[in-house]
């Protein structure tokens, strides 16, 4: 199977996704250490409100524009950086306001839409906007064409499918301008559309309010002359997405839930044709590989002859068979997650003994991250 | 209105063996202060342990004679599976005595909300007939969290307007996740200022008072031992008191090691690991890393407990290949 490096070869851009709490932001983070330690300029993104990809690098805080790794920090931790790593953590607020100042004919109408109090909570709260936000930060800093490869850290959503279903979402949303004819019920429109619309607008009144249907009728007008130019937009980021330069890694946990999510996640990018990388499963157990064939039915004797105590070499045993029971579980998982993919591209981190939060963490990921498979299993084994 | 894609549900429990890690101290006491309120809100980052969490304190509500129902929000049926059952869906189905789950869908919440304010069916086949309906709802920033969140005061109510609604004695929510968790809390607050009349915006207010109201809800935040989760969970407290005003009534910190093995012990192992090679030599590294994991874990519950108001209570990692209705049930043995 290729390694990360050679999956990465030639690739302007590299998007992680998985559901949450699979150790998304390390890995983008990781992989962005490793590709920049090799050479490249790369900027890595996230939008990850907890600031984790800013503790994980040793910044303080990271802001809506890429800022530069400090390169003694490498240093320190005995990594050899021969590139530039860069990091920002995207504002989806802010992004969305750049995007509107942009995409406004005057300032009369940007200003209309900024003060409008539905943009103000589509801008923060809209399910999707932060997924859209992501794309979008990706596609201008893709235009700009300052960095060899860019990471994102997809945002931590329900489903790793509400990533690429959100931009979509939204602008459904944002073309919902149709809707501002209802909402002046006097006129033709309201007639052309017939009396049930015209009663479902009065419910809906009756439900959320008079003010509320005002707001999002001067939204939509106010909106109405930037739609074509947010339409133009979307279509070409979403060719970005299926460029053959860009590359989905999928990253998952190695227990049940977050395989299947994976096989699913795969299949959605497969039928989207977006160029699926690999999939990457972060701690993982890896089972002892030295002790095929034999037996550990001896084993508890066998350590309380060698340590000389009953009672410890009965806990290290029982400690030994739980810890292999995890591996053979996960060995179980990846396989059919192997399966299902048609694919042995499956890399595997293991389990380290310590949480990873800083960068000498990061580094020791790369290891396995950018090993080959042989490697991967001679250095767990090494530590098993 | 379509809400996220479904993610196909599939266990992969194998009947494998049940581990049951070391006893540690237990902190058994009993926890009637949170399990008295009427709801609890189960709540942290993304793969944690929230729905574990969430089933395993209607276990200990419903063992206590509590009539309880855990409401699951992400469509996702983590807690049907949970439970080995099939998905239960936006119906109240009984798990066990006393214990009832639900599957709270934002569209089927927003059905049986319109169906409750208006009486005339002819008008409210019209409306769901209609696409303009949808749009609107859709088009509405907030509107599907704040009819979730109405469900979930519609259950707590001891008079329940649902044709066959059950009354429960305590309604346990398995919350999204951190990030998504803030801003669904405080949807009734956020939509009571957009809707600034009309039932909504009484309705919005009522909900916002319920949620706040530190005798009736109540929440339980889920942590990991490792570094960036207790930050996490930290600011999480924050946020929940300061910004939505809810009560912290309880850290789980859950998967904690069990201290298998004692330093001297460690030492000891460490030069057989050296010296042997084979299942000796990867039996003693196991047991190592064991001791090293376990031991970085404490220093995290020590962080976490400086650095939270609430009391931290510790839930043991139980070495199984699946989680399922046994594993809910000796964590909620084990729920301080």
């Amino acid at each position: 199977m290729p390694t990360l490096s050679e999956i990465l070869d030639d690739k302007g851009i590299c998007i992680c996704a998985g559901s949450g709490g699979v150790g998304k932001t390390t890995t983008s983070a990781a992989i962005a250490v490793g590709m920049a330690s090799r050479g490249l300029k790369v900027c890595v993104l996230t939008i990850d409100p907890a600031k984790r990809l800013a503790d994980s690098l040793g910044m303080e805080e990271l802001g809506n524009e890429a800022r530069r790794v400090d390169p003694a920090l490498f240093e320190r931790q005995g990594v050899e950086m021969r590139g530039e790593l860069w990091a920002m953590m995207l504002d989806p607020k802010q992004t969305f306001d750049e995007l509107i100042a942009r995409q406004a004919p005057d300032e009369e109408s940007r200003d209309r839409v900024l003060e409008n109090r539905i943009y103000q909570q589509i801008s923060n709260a809209l399910a999707g906007s932060q997924e859209y936000m992501a794309m979008e930060k990706l596609f201008e800093l893709h235009t700009e064409g300052e960095f060899d490869l860019l990471v994102l850290d997809t945002p931590p959503t329900r489903n790793a499918l509400d990533f690429l279903d959100a931009p979509k979402r939204l602008t459904q949303f944002i073309e919902g301008r149709s809707l501002k004819v209802f909402m002046k019920p006097t006129g033709l429109a309201a007639k052309v559309a017939g009396r049930g619309a015209s009663v479902a607008l009065g419910v809906f009144k009756r439900i959320v309010g008079f003010d509320l249907i005002a707001d999002l009728a001067e939204f939509f007008n106010a909106f109405s002359g930037m739609v074509d130019g947010f339409q133009a937009r979307a279509k070409r980021v979403n060719r970005l997405l299926s460029d053959r330069r860009t590359c989905f890694l999928v990253v998952c946990g190695p227990q049940g839930e977050p395989i299947d999510e994976a096989v699913y996640f795969h299949r959605k990018l497969v039928e989207a044709k977006l160029p699926f990388g690999g999939v990457i499963v972060n701690k993982v157990h890896y089972p002892a590989e030295q002790l095929r064939g034999e037996s550990d039915d001896d084993l508890p004797a066998a350590l309380a002859e060698k340590l000389g105590d009953a009672d410890l070499a009965q806990r290290v045993a029982a400690n030994f068979a739980d810890y292999q029971a995890l591996a053979e579980r996960d060995a179980r998982n990846i396989e059919h997650l192997a399966t299902e993919l048609r694919s042995s591209g499956v890399i595997r981190v293991p389990h380290l003994d310590e949480d990873v939060h800083d960068l000498a963490g990061l580094a020791e990921i790369d290891r396995y991250l950018f090993a080959t498979s042989d490697e991967r299993i001679a250095m767990a084994a090494g530590r098993a | 209105m379509a809400y996220g894609l479904e993610i196909p549900l599939r266990g992969y429990s194998d009947g494998g063996r049940f581990f049951l890690p070391t006893p540690e101290i237990a902190r058994n006491c009993p926890i009637p202060d949170l399990l008295d309120k009427r709801l609890v809100i189960v709540t942290g980052k993304g793969g944690v342990g929230k729905t574990t969490v969430a089933v395993a304190l209607g276990m200990r509500a419903a063992a206590a004679g509590k009539r309880t129902i855990v409401c699951e929000v992400s469509s996702q049926e983590n807690a049907s599976r949970m439970f080995d059952h099939a998905e239960v869906g936006f119906h109240e189905v009984e798990m066990e005595e006393n214990l009832w789950s639900i599957s709270i869908d934002p569209d089927e919440s927003m059905r049986e909300y319109v169906l409750l304010q208006l009486k005339v069916r002819a008008m409210r086949d019209m409306l769901f007939r209609s696409r303009i309906f949808g749009y609107l709802a859709a088009a509405t920033p907030g509107l599907k969290e704040l009819v979730t969140i109405g469900k979930i005061w519609e259950l707590a109510q001891l008079d329940r307007k649902v044709k066959k609604g059950h009354e429960y004695d305590l309604v346990i929510v398995d919350a999204p996740a951190t990030g998504h968790g803030v801003g669904f809390l405080q949807t009734p607050r956020t939509f009571a200022n957009i809707a600034r009349v009309g039932p909504i915006h009484s309705q919005a207010q009522r909900l916002d008072s319920f949620i706040t109201d530190h005798d009736q809800t109540g929440t339980a935040i889920v942590a990991l031992p490792e570094e960036m989760p207790v930050n996490e969970s930290a600011a999480l407290e924050r946020d929940l008191r300061e910004e939505v005003g809810v009560a912290v009534d309880r850290v789980y910190l859950n998967g904690l090691y069990p201290e298998r093995f004692s330093r001297t012990e460690c030492e000891q192992l460490g030069k057989l690991a050296a010296a042997e090679d084979g299942a000796a030599r990867a039996a003693a590294r196991a047991a190592v890393s064991e001791h090293e994991r376990a031991r970085s874990q404490r220093a995290q519950l020590a962080r976490l407990r400086r650095r939270v108001k609430a009391p931290v209570k510790t839930l043991p990692f139980l070495f199984e290949p699946e989680l399922g209705p046994e594993a809910a049930r000796l964590l909620s043995r084990r729920l301080g």
